[in-house]
């Protein structure tokens, strides 16, 4: 039997939420304040969970690794936070933007999930105004919607381009309310290496403690991941510096499966590298698309000023190609389009890696005053960071590393293969298929941790109400400590000449290269060997200096690249099994004459869960077959 | 070009700490000012020698962690921008640059340049939420804000929680971020109900941590990297006093 159950409730699509949730076990209040729940990653995801689980009564411990759980970078989400609202009356609803992210997603999501991620995507609205996020509104008093890549309504409610920023401290002010109610104790500055399972249950993790540098143990009845992407993997990328995917590795080590790891999504809208030395590349929200058009010259390296160059010698590509959503395709297409204009000689700047996003047409026709209202912000941003003026000329923009639909495979509970250890927000694999829509993240985050794990885990909690609290002191937690100590002890031993940075580099561009925005058998095999070399080098060259018992920002690098390691092989090796094109997986040797991705329904049509058989052997592939009932597949065309 | 460093290292929160001088040959004006630290300390671990230890994560002004007292101003020179979005263009070859951590009594150093703003955690425990249990909120358009309040209630919810006003004060006064809190809150019917209460408990908070007065000097505005003015400061004195009653 296969270790994959996805545990959908029977029952029409529109049904299965509502029955689901009166048919699941209940915890008693009495009995909440009993059980102990972990909690890793206070993001929006996490930071909405604990609230929510406070709320209720259960004991929670949150653990992050910045000073405070309103640093996750949740906060960089710009855009918006998507919703059925259909407060503009044109025609949304449910139904419409479940049918969007299973579209969106290329026909790779879980139907069941999808859709209820977008039932309880009006809750999240409405328990995020009371909360005190200062949406944008109109001149009504009456919330504002716009528009958003890849779909045909206003769906999006947005907070000028500080969405995420504002969603994510709506939700940390109920953790810290829960922390002030003495329901949520807060473990800031930690990392966490290892899961503790017992009898085969996660019953705990191990941390590092950042500023001690202690090794700590810690129990509870469940364990919930809440800890983010892995698009670190390129080194640059849109994503906080930290941000990492180490938490979810070590649960992927204890035997939580992990889907549709190559599933990453390179936005199409960042800042350009710059040089070298740049540590991260940054976001330009996709909600400038709605105004922005973007082009390239008709003449290759043509090196005039943009102002200069005519409108008759400008290619707009998006809109040539794909005249029906023209600037406003979904990320993946649009990212695509950009390295297909440049590698044929199209682009522009001292690189030729990047394309312009041009406000001159909505400044004339709607003035520059509309649009600073808009973009205000996101225009500063770039000014600042690049020296150019955007209401003058327009902006440089190219495709970067941003979000990873892949990750833990978990159940319609969200829980992973382990019991007991769940998944929520993007760490999880589940909603977003092949290719997340804009302005889906902060829904799917916020939805899962205010109102579905909430749900669910009571489900799985109600068998531990006579679960006493989980003593530290067992044989578990001494080995998975043990664990953790020996290979915080072999890095710093290892005493090389080179920066782990330096690793990470490399790793960022072997990935960028082989297992980015396009992917060739010849390719990610080649990927694969450098990635083998690269981790060898490691072991023998890198240096980690200092100490391990205090601060010691080198060895919370070097832990990091070292799962990166192992993921980039992952990545490479689902790459590889994957031969068709899907979503934000572009094989090269799966498109249409026209060089459009292309599907492979009746061989792919499958989660791809990836079983860790312990270091050494080879992962096995496990493979959750996508039924769709309720929306017709078809070729994903939006021109 | 070639920049003088005086930064100041601290091994450990009890250990006395110290400026330690540098010199960084091969700096380029498109650096960022933290790649121009990421730059440092390659060069620092490839001597045997310990890197710089300094707080950051977006990169990209939105999460509040970067937090450098760069030649005597926090954040640096530069209207409204966290240290993450100090550029390099804004020094000069031969330049002394003096990096040091933020100062405050309640903001103690962890290491080199880092502090614990955990104080700041526990003012916002005091009171900065609603206390709205999810499941228990109305349809979100129920309640029309015009949206004049709305945008500046934005303007205050901008804050970052950096603590750069209160580096910039010479009380070391917290007024400015307890204030924007407090002034986001009011402004929306939402929040306007626990106000009183809320700016009771957060001062009376912030006067336990040991940060000090507000004298109405106004550098914390000044230095502000979000731009959040001074007049929520008012705000917050009008909720304090009507809280006496
Ligand atoms: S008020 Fe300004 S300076 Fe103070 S913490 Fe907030 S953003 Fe930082
Ligand atoms: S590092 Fe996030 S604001 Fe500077």
């Amino acid at each position: 039997m296969s270790i994959l159950d996805a545990k959908i409730p029977s029952g029409p699509l529109a049904d299965k939420w509502a029955s689901h949730k009166n048919s699941v076990r209940l915890v008693n209040p009495a009995n909440r304040s009993r059980l102990d729940i972990i909690l890793v990653g206070t993001g929006l995801a996490g930071a909405a969970a604990a609230s929510s689980l406070g709320e209720m009564g259960y004991n929670v411990k949150a653990f992050c690794f910045q000073d405070s759980p309103r640093r996750a970078h949740s906060v960089a989400a710009q855009g918006g936070i998507n919703a059925a609202k259909n407060y503009r009356n044109d025609g949304d609803s449910v139904f419409r933007l479940f049918h969007d992210v299973i579209k969106g997603g290329d026909y790779r999501a879980r139907e069941a999930n999808v859709h209820r991620a977008a039932e309880v995507s009006n809750q999240t609205i409405d328990q995020l105004v009371a909360s005190g996020v200062p949406f944008a509104r109109d001149y009504s008093g009456y919330l504002d919607n716009r528009s958003f890549g890849g779909v045909q309504v206003s769906r999006t409610f947005y907070a000028k381009g500080q969405t995420g920023q504002q969603c994510l401290l709506g939700a940390y002010s109920g953790l810290i309310r829960q922390v002030a109610a003495g329901k949520v104790t807060m473990y800031p500055r930690r990392d966490m290496l290892e899961v503790v399972v017992i009898d085969g249950k996660a019953r705990g993790i191990i941390t590092r403690n950042l500023v001690t540098g202690e090794v700590e143990r810690h129990s509870g009845h469940a364990v919930v991941l809440a800890t983010g992407g892995y698009g670190t993997i390129y080194y640059l990328s849109t994503l906080a510096v930290g941000s990492n995917g180490s938490a979810a590795w070590a649960a992927h080590r204890k035997g939580a499966v992990f889907g549709n790891p190559s599933f990453v999504q390179i936005h199409p809208t960042s800042m350009p590298q710059l040089n070298d030395y740049q540590a991260k590349l940054t976001l330009m929200s996709e909600s400038l698309r709605n105004d922005g058009r973007i082009w390239v010259p008709k003449e290759k390296e043509d090196k005039r000023h943009p102002n200069s160059i005519p409108e008759d010698e400008r290619d707009y590509y998006l809109e040539r190609r794909y005249p029906a959503f023209g600037n406003l395709v979904p990320r993946d297409v649009a990212s695509r389009a950009a390295k297909e204009r440049c590698d044929a000689g199209y682009g522009v700047g001292d690189t030729g890696l990047s394309v312009y996003l041009d406000f001159g047409g909505a400044i004339e026709k709607q003035g520059k005053k509309a649009i600073e209202n808009k973009y205000g912000n996101l225009f500063e941003m770039y000014r600042k960071i690049t020296g150019i003026n955007p209401y003058e000329e327009p902006m440089r923009i190219y495709p970067a590393g941003h979000y990873t639909m892949g990750g833990l495979w978990v159940d319609y509970n969200l829980m992973t293969t382990v019991p007991g250890l769940f998944a929520i927000g993007e760490s999880n694999f589940s909603d977003h298929g092949a290719n997340r829509l804009g302005a889906g993240s902060l829904m799917q985050c916020a939805g899962d941790g205010y109102f579905i794990l909430p749900v669910t885990i009571g489900d799985y909690l109600a068998d531990d109400i006579r679960t006493s609290r989980i003593p530290v002191d067992g044989p578990e937690f001494a080995a998975a400590e043990q664990e953790a100590r020996d290979r915080l002890g072999r890095l710093m031993a290892v005493d090389g000449k080179q920066t782990v940075t330096s690793f990470h580099k490399r790793l960022g561009k072997i990935m960028w290269d082989h297992c980015g925005m396009a992917r060739s058998e010849a390719g990610l095999q080649e990927a694969r060997s450098l990635i083998a070399d690269l981790k060898e080098e490691f072991w023998s060259e890198v240096k980690v200096p200092g100490r391990q018992d205090r601060v010691n920002q080198e060895l919370e690098k070097a832990w990091r690249v070292v799962d990166f390691f192992e993921l980039a092989q992952l990545m490479c090796r689902d790459a590889l099994d994957r031969k068709e094109s899907c979503g934000a997986h572009f094989r090269e040797e799966s498109q249409t004459p026209e060089g459009e991705a292309q599907r492979i329904d009746d061989e792919y049509s499958y989660v791809a869960a990836w079983e860790h058989k312990g270091a050494g052997s080879d992962h096995v592939l496990h493979k959750e077959q996508l039924e769709f009932e309720n929306v017709e597949i078809k070729e994903r065309s939006y021109k | 070009m070639k920049i003088k460093l005086k930064i100041w290292r601290q091994e450990s929160p009890d250990s006395k700490g110290g400026l330690v001088d540098y010199e960084l040959d091969g700096v380029s004006k498109e650096m960022s000012f933290l790649e121009m630290l990421d730059y440092l300390n390659t060069t620092l671990i490839e001597r045997g020698e310990e890197p710089v230890a300094f707080e950051h994560d977006c990169r990209e002004g939105i999460c509040g962690c970067c937090s450098l007292f760069i030649n005597g101003r926090p954040h640096g020179v530069g209207a409204e921008i966290t240290t993450c979005e100090l550029r390099m263009t804004a020094f000069e070859n031969g330049n002394t640059i003096v990096i040091e951590p933020w100062r405050a009594k309640a903001f103690p150093v962890i290491r080199d340049l880092i502090v614990d703003r955990s104080a700041f955690e526990k003012i916002m425990q005091a009171g900065g939420f609603i206390s709205a249990n999810a499941g228990a909120a109305p349809e979100a358009n129920s309640i029309p804000i015009p949206k004049e309040l709305a945008d500046e209630a934005f303007d205050a919810a901008a804050c970052l929680g950096c603590g750069a006003c209160v580096a910039a004060c010479p009380n070391a006064s917290a007024m400015l971020f307890v204030s924007a809190k407090i002034s986001q809150l009011a402004l929306l019917p939402q929040g306007e109900v626990e106000t009183k209460r809320r700016a009771r408990d957060m001062i009376a908070k912030m006067d336990e941590l040991g940060f000090g007065a507000c004298s109405n000097i106004g550098a914390c505005e000044a230095e502000c990297p979000k731009g959040i003015e001074i007049s929520h400061i008012a705000r917050l004195n009008r909720a304090f006093v009507a809280s006496a009653f």
